[in-house]
């Protein structure tokens, strides 16, 4: 069991998490986006081999409308 | 008019007018106003997604990147190194080069705190990015970002989303003069015709979101400013009438009954 902040957000995950796996379970499509691990920018080649650790600081963004 | 292309980094676009993407009711409102503005360019904010509403509609449903060039930008930074987290992020999500540098500087004016402004700029260029900066409309230091590299210098005509149009026209065509890389208006442009004051001046283009985003009608305004920014490009190509102080007849006196 890992806790985690996803997004600013406190979570617990029951069992190991790629950041694949993570990007499935909340349906996001890892085409769109872009992922942040503890400040680290990583690589969405790596998203598979990437497992998310307890306590470990989670950032996905997006584009959204702005100026 | 066919032969006079809008180049900025690599990208040459049809259209001199970049649009902003803030502020429209929904999705459906922005692409309908992206489309009759004509722009081929619109800037994007970098975000959070919403983990909770899975749901909720995408930009990118609405705007597709491969049909329109994206210009990832750092608003809502107000320093270099928030600045460079949200740029490098933007780049590992489609590999957008392109980027538009905002570093604010204070919350009531969001002027743009210029000295974190070139900071960031000199590292962006460093990696390779295509850095569209927005700045103060300081000559000096409009010069200096185009020493350091960016692509287009973009000063403010007077503070983001106030639409209150060109405030120092002085300055502003000091720049353009001085300028070697392209000059864009961002900022501060509250309607159509400022939009084609700025284009008069001799900017090489113009970028526009409250004021479309917030008119009563966004897709006419967006219209609009395509019109304005075309017809401002137009004048200064035609190079303007000389001011004279008195009258100067239209009508020939030669044969006057």
């Amino acid at each position: 069991m890992a806790k985690i902040q996803l997004n600013g957000r406190k979570l617990e995950l029951s069992s190991k998490y790629s950041i694949s796996a993570l990007l499935k379970k909340y349906k996001i499509d890892s085409k769109k986006i872009a992922v942040e691990l503890n400040g680290k920018i990583i690589n969405r080649n790596k998203y598979k081999l990437t497992y998310i650790k307890n306590k470990d600081k989670v950032e996905i963004v997006h584009f959204i409308g702005g100026g | 008019m066919n032969k006079d292309i809008f180049k900025v980094g690599n990208q040459i676009s049809k259209s001199r007018l970049i649009v902003g993407t803030g502020k429209y009711k929904n999705f459906k409102e922005t692409a309908k106003a992206i489309k009759a503005s004509g722009a081929n360019i619109v800037t994007v904010a970098v975000r959070r997604i919403n983990i909770l509403d899975k749901k909720k509609p995408l930009l990118t449903d609405y705007l597709n990147p491969k049909l329109i060039k994206y210009l990832p930008n750092t608003a809502g930074c107000f320093n270099a190194d928030e600045s460079l987290r949200t740029l490098r992020l933007a780049r590992e999500m489609g590999g957008w080069k392109m980027v538009k540098l905002e570093v604010l500087g204070d919350k009531k004016t969001l002027y743009p705190n210029m000295i974190e402004t070139l900071k960031a700029t000199k590292v962006l260029v460093k990696e390779g990015f295509k850095v569209l900066v927005y700045c103060s409309d300081d000559p000096l230091l409009a010069k200096e970002l185009e020493y350091l590299g960016a692509t287009a210098v973009m000063p403010l005509a007077s503070p983001i989303g106030s639409g209150q149009g060109i405030q120092n026209k002085i300055n502003l065509s000091i720049i353009i003069r001085n300028a070697k890389v392209p000059i864009i208006i961002d900022a501060g442009i509250g309607t159509a015709s400022d939009a084609t004051i700025a284009m008069e001046l001799g900017c090489d283009g113009v970028l526009v979101n409250t004021a479309i985003a917030k008119s009563k009608n966004p897709v006419l305004m967006a219209e609009s400013f395509k019109n304005a920014v075309i017809s401002g490009r137009q004048s200064f190509l035609a190079v303007r009438m000389k001011k004279l102080f008195y009258a100067n007849a239209s009508s020939p006196l030669k044969g006057i009954i």
